[in-house]
């Protein structure tokens, strides 16, 4: 196969075929300005010269496995067995694209086939796709699962204040121009009993998460029960952290009609915010309103266990308009990636290191919340995350952590970006990676920094 | 390839029956026969409107998805609830077994510009020859 684009020669004769004189006038229709705007490109450098460049360039980022680091909010810094780069590296799985062909791609399938099976073990439910872009993504996809289930006559959405703010904004996104009314996450104190009474017969979905943005543990039993009293048929969507269910009931347990989320803790790197990897699991029942690719186990003809894609009729290359989703492909490497991450772990496994980001979270909350000047907000059970009331704002604590103090530390992230009047409110990621050591470097930061604050402050912008 | 004398057509290929007041609606042998072997039937729900020339549902077979377009319009009464476990009755049985659905029609006249068998059958020998 020739890699080499179109040839002049090429290009001449496409041209002919369609009667346009030059490649100019095929684009005629196109403004003059976005046409061939100017690039404002550099002059080509050698490879030695753009290496040079590009270490130079990396080497200004603060790399998040060489520094302690409590910043979360939806990606965290988990452990990755170097099992996984290995794997993924290998040659046959190079290509993550679809896998269509069964005869030449049994490989590729069976990996998604055992990770559609663990996902659905992990979250309770009774099939899962074969992945989505990222949790945000993943979040959209429910919303329209809904409205399909119920053929588009719902046009309600309601979404929980404490989803994250990110997700909320690619829901509204996704679904622009399809007249839906999203409601219930506008008042960020909203509590899930106010949550639940705007639930009506025209509502399609309900989506909570759990752990939430804010690391709390939503009280999932009887949940679905107190929105089917509202309403008998309205979906329950649950947002969960896949490492929490190390711990945790999984969502299924609990009556959710679609449990997803971000699947970046299962052993995927921070990878400067993706790839990540949308992992999405339902009830059968919904199978045919389901988005994306489904890898099934077969028989070959001579009777052998085999794996190919199925129910395809429900996606745009024979649905076109009609079909439930736009995903056309899946998130096949990171799939794979969580898929052994999974593996190597075992179920004894994923319970050690849940229990590790819980058993240290819970001792970080416990040291920060009897220093001056800080106190912890989380009051419902948490995870590995959990909210801190700061005597100054975050952007000025993060600034001290970063640049003042004695190492380089990655502080919380600022709530004050997503809720006006929070700027004092740092979310606080502890995961298996931060070491006792860190963890207490980590405080003694914090209180010196109150020590200076109390004492007239500014002064450490020396 | 069977043609029931007993119903009227449409272009689309969906078929009407007249029982009593109500119209019985389906889609044609030949219809079914392009599909080949169908695994999942969509259908509105009972209480629902449909228009005539207005998509009402979607049969999906094990090669295409095809939408299905009401013959006439009406309030959906009953759907033919075997489907749902034996989308094949479409195969076997596309102008008996394999009904969708049953309307109160909203406008009887409109039985009068579908299509009989031996106009129907003048579409299918002319999609054939393409």
């Amino acid at each position: 196969m020739v890699y080499l684009p179109h040839t002049d020669e090429e290009r001449r004769q496409m041209l002919e075929a369609i009667g346009v004189e030059s490649l100019e006038a095929l684009f005629a229709d196109i403004p003059p300005a976005y046409r061939y705007p100017e690039l404002g490109l550099p002059e080509p450098l050698s490879e030695a010269e753009i290496l040079q460049e590009l270490t130079e360039l990396s080497q200004a980022n603060l790399n998040a496995s060489l520094v302690p680091t409590f910043l979360g909010a939806g990606a965290y810094r988990h452990w990755s067995p170097s099992v996984i780069d290995y794997l993924i590296s290998r040659g046959e799985f190079a290509t993550a694209y679809t896998p269509y062909q069964p005869e030449v791609s049994q490989g590729t399938l069976q990996a998604i086939f055992e990770y559609q099976s663990m996902i659905c073990d992990l979250t309770g439910m009774e099939v899962a796709n074969a992945s989505h872009y990222d949790g945000a993504t993943a979040t959209a996809e429910a919303v329209i699962q809904a409205i399909n289930v119920f053929r588009l006559k719902r046009k309600k959405i309601v979404l929980s204040p404490t989803l994250h703010p990110q997700y909320r904004e690619v829901v509204r996104t996704y679904t622009q121009g399809m007249g839906l009314d999203i409601v219930g996450d506008d008042d960020p104190q909203r509590s899930l009993e106010a949550l639940i009474a705007l639930v009506d017969a025209d509502t399609a979905c309900v989506i909570v998460q759990s752990p939430n943005f804010l690391g709390e543990i939503e009280p999932l039993a009887g949940l679905a029960d107190r929105i089917h009293a509202q309403d008998p048929r309205t979906l329950l969507a649950v947002v969960t952290n896949p490492l929490s269910l190390g711990l945790f009931t999984p969502p299924g347990d609990y009556g959710a009609d679609i449990v997803l989320g971000e699947g970046q803790p299962l052993g995927l790197g921070l990878n400067f915010g993706g790839p990540y990897l949308g992992f999405y699991a339902t009830r059968e029942k919904y199978l045919r309103q389901l988005a994306g690719r489904l890898v099934g186990e077969t028989v070959d003809v001579d009777g052998k266990r085999g794996f190919t894609l199925t129910l395809s009729t429900r996606e745009q290359h024979i649905r076109r308009e009609k079909a439930t989703s736009n995903i056309c492909t899946n998130q096949g490497l990171m799939a794979l990636a969580a898929t052994i991450y999974l593996a190597a772990l075992g179920k004894q496994g994923l319970r050690k290191i849940a229990e590790l980001n819980y058993h240290k979270a819970h001792y970080a909350a416990q040291q920060i919340n009897v220093l001056e000047g800080y106190e912890v907000l989380t009051t419902k059970p948490f995870f590995n995350e959990f909210m801190v009331a700061c005597p100054a704002s975050v952007e000025e604590i993060n600034d001290f952590l970063l640049d003042d103090y004695d190492i380089e530390i990655i502080g919380g992230y600022d709530l004050g970006r997503n809720f006006p009047g929070w700027e004092n409110r740092m979310l606080i990621a502890v995961t298996e990676m931060n070491s006792r050591e860190e963890i207490d470097d980590f405080i003694e930061a914090l209180e010196e920094f109150a020590a200076i604050h109390q004492a007239g402050g500014g002064d450490h912008h020396d | 390839m069977k043609i029931d004398p007993n119903v009227r057509y449409s272009e689309s290929h969906e078929w009407a029956r007249q029982a009593d007041d109500l119209i019985i609606i389906g889609i044609s042998d030949y219809a079914q026969s392009t599909l080949s072997d169908i695994v999942y039937i969509e259908l509105p729900e009972v209480g629902d409107e449909i228009a005539k020339g207005e998509q009402f549902g979607v049969v999906e077979s094990v090669k295409a998805a095809a939408d299905v377009y009401a013959p006439m319009s009406g309030e959906v009464v009953a759907i033919n609830e075997a489907l749902e476990d034996q989308p094949e009755l479409v195969n076997e049985d596309a102008f008996g077994e394999g009904w969708l659905l049953k309307i109160q029609p909203s406008d009887p006249g409109e039985w009068e510009s579908l299509l009989d068998a031996e106009a129907y059958k003048k579409v299918v020998e002319a999609e054939e020859a393409h």
